[in-house]
């Protein structure tokens, strides 16, 4: 069992994930002048399709490559003197500091404490008649369920399948599909946590939701 | 009794107001008139003639001042002196009209409208292709028409299909004209229904351009269609052009007789596009308003210039600057002149030439009223196929002076006469020989089975006797299943008949996939050599010279080049042109952006044009077009498969203006003839190939490919933001959305094009490769 307080405070001392770029292959490094503290940025756009802020310039064999930020963050520390040296591949250049997000947050979280159960295929999803019930006069919450139980229908092209839910045996934490919608293969349908867990849980984000400040 | 409406509180000084105020509606509407043409005048100018329009603007105050505080004696006669002076100033005005004020002017919210043609210039109409914004596309306005004319005391009904863009006097919905790829659609479906009921159709031509969108049937590939089926429609077209903005223009243009009004603009791209290229500017710049007014200048787009190139037939004179929905003299004349265009497309095909003089004489009087006159529209069978050829020979006549010619005059005589000789040599060799000679191979063929029957019998024996005896086809076998594939039998170099130049430089290069895929760099000698500008990991296919096809696909030494004296110029005379043409012959070695060839796969014989991209950008101009009209002539004439392959084309060349423009209509003329003939025709993409030429005769053709790694469409991102506001995702333009649209048929990679060519010229051509 993972204590969730104990996550929440790890994460609250290093309330950042550093990310440390390093050269993708040999070459001779030009750094593009940037000092420690200085602000950069990921990629941007609506399809993430202009590079973020330009690190230095790889150069082999007369191919200058560009190196970009991969993320928003804050530069750390720059290994300043590799300028013009020529490095191995997997050399480091420098350190970002990226700060969490109140969504990574939640979702560092949620991943080590629930169990998502993905969907198999694209299609409509929907809770069996007992389950939906149960959903509807309480909450998700108050549905336990168990590795083999049959849990949902798959409907797809006027075809319904019923669908086994499998893994531990806890309550449903969070339900992500709506009815009428298609979803995508892979994507989770619910997260299911062990009920003694639920509140604890619970608590966490809550605190992370309201007292997380993002930087 | 119950209180019907509640009465305003009494107001003394409102009352006084009206008492005072002594202007009747008829004094208001003329004010409110004046008012409208005077913010018209300060519109169209733009801040220019200022000490015109301020006094114009001095006189109307003052006359509104005086006429609302009721002090006018005799308000009528100063409204109409005050008339005729708006008129008189803007009489003056009109002779200081520049090309871009006539831009202005046609794309003022007051300039006439379709809906206000088709109110006063025809008798009646039906709407047919939706109602305002109900319709598939609100800015394509299609309407059935009629018009009553009188011969002595009979009336005569005659129908008309009227089809044009809808500005809408500035509606939004109705998007300034600028129609979806559904709407031109719409268009060619009712021009095949004119078709059908055989009446005349009427085009009226009010577009910036098209509205740049890929979506099914997508904007180049609908354009393409249009002109294509209007090439070949069998009943009159008349079109009027007000604002011709290139290829939307074209995809309702291709017209028997050619209007434009005199305060238009016919261009192949928008005054502020030119200027966005001409200055070099980046996405979101500016133009300076000078650098705009410069370019409308040298692009030559007023209805005198096009009249002058021999684009247009006639204009249609327009009261000083320009015609608004009130002018119905205007009206009264258009509708003349669309009458006189019908009558004349009409009379010009009838058979009984004395009586055919007689009659086009009389509709060419500019004294004569049409109302008065009955000429029936219909046609023969005989007559419509005498118009369809008129009109593909009077685009296929047009702007060849603004290319130069610079065949030496032998060259040129040489040619008409193996044209003359290898015509009738043709039709022996196909119409006459290949039919008996069906007849005497399929003896032939049956002689030959009976033979080799007889043979193997005869030969029976001795074949048993050989098949036991330890030969060397065992031993062949054997080496071929055991041994590894050797260096020399591959020839890895020497695959390649012709090498990139850029192979001798000793560095690496990134592939652009690598983020996605993590594609190692390529080092330059291998990727230009030996792996034809593919990346070895992705498949990405990098740009290659235009040398490297022409070397490459076709059989060694069968590439014979023709026309290659015909030169790109600068007929327009646009400043600074001519330079940066002579840059680009210097830099490719060749005349012009089109290199027409004649050319063998494996003895398959074919006509290849290729637009290169590697001249300023591969635009086409009126060589180019020149060279693939003649090009498409000389495979129908031979009788050969005919391949346009497109390294690289950026649309048409925009200081060619309309010359470049009218190669959309020309070219696809040529290509439909080609097609009709029962020619093969096939269009190969390769890196960027966009606007002009693909939304005409390349588009067009029934059987489109594309190299990997190409980008096809209408207009480029940039444009694309620039014009609609929308945001383009990344890879928009890649030959596969082009595959998944049905735009292209498939998709090749540049090391197969060589055999992939073959197969499609022996599956979609047949064994009767050259004619159906």
């Amino acid at each position: 069992m993972i204590n969730i307080s104990e996550l929440l405070d790890e994460i609250k001392a290093s309330p950042y994930r550093e990310i440390t770029v390093r050269t993708p292959h040999t070459g001779r490094v030009t750094f593009a002048g940037l000092k420690p503290g200085q602000d950069v940025l990921g990629p941007q756009g609506q399809w993430k399709e202009r590079p973020g802020t330009l690190l230095a310039t790889l150069e082999r064999e007369r191919n200058p490559k560009p190196i970009c930020a991969t993320e928003k963050g804050i530069l750390d520390s720059i290994h300043s003197e590799l300028e013009g040296q020529y490095v191995e591949a997997g050399t480091p250049l420098m350190v970002i500091r990226h700060m969490l997000t109140k969504d990574e947050v939640e979702y560092l979280i949620l991943k080590k404490t629930l169990h998502l159960f993905q969907a198999p295929e694209r299609a409509k999803y929907y809770f069996t008649p007992e389950v939906d019930k149960k959903i509807r006069a309480a909450d998700a919450h108050s549905v336990i369920v168990r590795d083999g139980m049959e849990l949902m229908i798959m409907s797809r092209m006027k075809r319904e399948v019923p669908l086994h839910y499998s893994g531990p045996e806890g309550v449903i934490y969070a339900v992500y599909f709506k009815y009428n919608e298609n979803i995508d293969a892979g994507a989770p349908l619910i997260g299911v946590c062990p009920q003694d867990q639920l509140p604890a849980i619970q608590d966490v984000i809550m605190r992370v939701r309201t007292e997380w400040t993002e930087k | 009794m119950p209180r019907l409406s509640a009465a305003p509180p009494y107001d003394k000084q409102s009352a006084l107001r009206r008492v005072r105020n002594k202007m009747d509606n008829n004094i208001e509407k003329r004010i409110q008139g004046l008012t409208d043409r005077l913010t018209y005048a300060r519109d169209i100018f733009a801040g220019k003639h200022e000490e015109d329009i301020k006094l114009l603007e001095e006189k109307l105050a003052v006359f509104v001042g005086r006429a609302q505080r009721g002090e006018l004696a005799d308000p009528y006669n100063d409204v109409v002196a005050l008339e005729e002076l708006f008129a008189f100033v803007e009489k003056r005005l009109e002779n200081a009209v520049t090309p871009m004020d006539m831009v202005r002017i046609v794309r003022h919210p007051q300039r006439i409208c379709l809906r206000d043609i088709l109110e006063n210039v025809y008798d009646n109409f039906t709407e047919v292709g939706g109602q305002d914004e109900h319709s598939l596309d609100p800015s394509m306005l299609i309407a059935r028409a009629v018009i009553t004319r009188r011969r002595g005391k009979k009336t005569y009904t005659q129908s008309v299909m009227v089809i044009g863009q809808e500005k809408g006097h500035g509606a939004e919905f109705r998007n300034g004209g600028s129609v979806k790829p559904w709407g031109n659609a719409k268009a060619l479906h009712y021009m095949s229904v004119a078709e059908t009921e055989g009446i005349p159709i009427h085009t009226y031509i009010f577009t910036p351009g098209s509205y740049p969108i890929e979506d099914y049937p997508g904007a180049a590939q609908q354009i393409a269609r249009n002109i294509y089926g209007m090439a070949g429609l069998r009943v009159p077209i008349v079109a009027v052009i007000s604002e011709g903005g290139s290829g939307g223009a074209e995809a309702i243009g291709l017209a028997d007789k050619r209007l434009m009004l005199s305060h238009g603009y016919y261009s192949v791209i928008s005054p502020e596009g030119a200027a966005a290229i001409e200055g070099r500017l980046k996405a979101g710049q500016r133009a300076t308003p000078e650098l705009i007014e410069h370019c409308a200048g040298s692009l030559k787009i007023t209805a005198r210039d096009n009249l002058a190139f021999g684009y247009i037939d006639r204009v249609v004179q327009e009261p000083p600057l320009g015609a608004r929905p009130y002018h119905f003299d205007f009206f009264r004349s258009l509708r003349q002149e669309v009458l006189r265009a019908t009558d004349e497309v009409v009379l010009n095909h009838r058979k009984w030439p004395g009586f055919r003089g007689l009659a086009v004489a009389r509709v060419r009087n500019p004294e004569a009223n049409l109302d008065e006159m009955h000429i029936r529209w219909g046609l023969s069978a005989a007559a419509k196929e005498r118009m369809v050829e008129h009109r593909q020979q009077k685009f296929l006549r047009l702007s060849r002076e603004a290319a130069i010619d610079n065949r030496p005059f032998m060259a040129k005589n040489m040619a008409a006469l193996q044209d003359w000789l290898i015509t009738p040599w043709m039709h022996v060799k196909y119409d006459f020989f290949r039919k008996h000679q069906r007849k005497i191979s399929t003896f032939m063929e049956e002689v030959g089975n009976e033979v080799e029957m007889f043979k193997n019998r005869l030969l029976s024996p001795w074949y048993k006797m050989t098949r036991r005896l330890p030969g060397r086809q065992a031993e062949d076998k054997a080496q071929e299943l055991t041994a590894l594939s050797t260096w020399t039998d591959d020839s890895r170099r020497s695959r390649w008949n012709y090498l990139s130049p850029r192979y001798k430089i000793d560095r690496t290069l990134t592939c652009p996939n690598s983020e996605s895929y993590g594609c190692l760099d390529l080092w330059g000698p291998d990727l230009f050599a030996e792996f034809a500008g593919v990346c070895s990991h992705c498949g990405h296919h990098f740009p290659m010279e235009p040398e490297w096809y022409v070397k490459n696909v076709f059989d060694l030494d069968s590439v014979y080049e023709f026309n290659s004296e015909i030169e790109a110029g600068n007929p327009l005379a646009f400043p600074g042109f001519e330079e940066r043409i002579a840059e680009a012959q210097k830099k490719n070695g060749t005349k012009s952006g089109c290199m027409t060839f004649e050319a063998r796969i494996d003895g398959i014989k074919m006509v290849v044009a290729m637009l290169m991209g590697t001249f300023r950008g591969g635009s086409v101009g009126a060589a180019e077009g020149y060279k693939f009209v003649e090009a498409a002539q000389r495979a129908q004439k031979k009788r050969y498969p005919f391949l346009a392959y497109v390294h690289g084309t950026a649309g048409i060349r925009i200081q060619e203006g309309t010359n470049g423009v009218i190669q959309m209509p020309r070219c696809t003329v040529a290509v439909r003839r080609y097609v009709e003939s029962g020619g093969l025709y096939m269009v190969l993409y390769d890196t960027n190939s966009f606007a002009g030429p693909v939304a005409s005769f390349l588009g067009c053709s029934p059987y489109q490919f594309a190299v990997r790694s190409s980008n096809i469409g209408f207009a480029g991102p940039g444009v694309i933001k620039e014009t609609t506001g929308m945001d383009i995702p990344p890879k928009y333009h890649r030959s596969y959305h082009a595959l998944s649209r049905g735009h292209i048929q498939g998709i090749w990679d540049r090391r197969q094009i060589r055999a992939n060519l073959k197969q499609a010229l022996l599956t979609i051509g047949g064994r009767n490769l050259y004619y159906r």
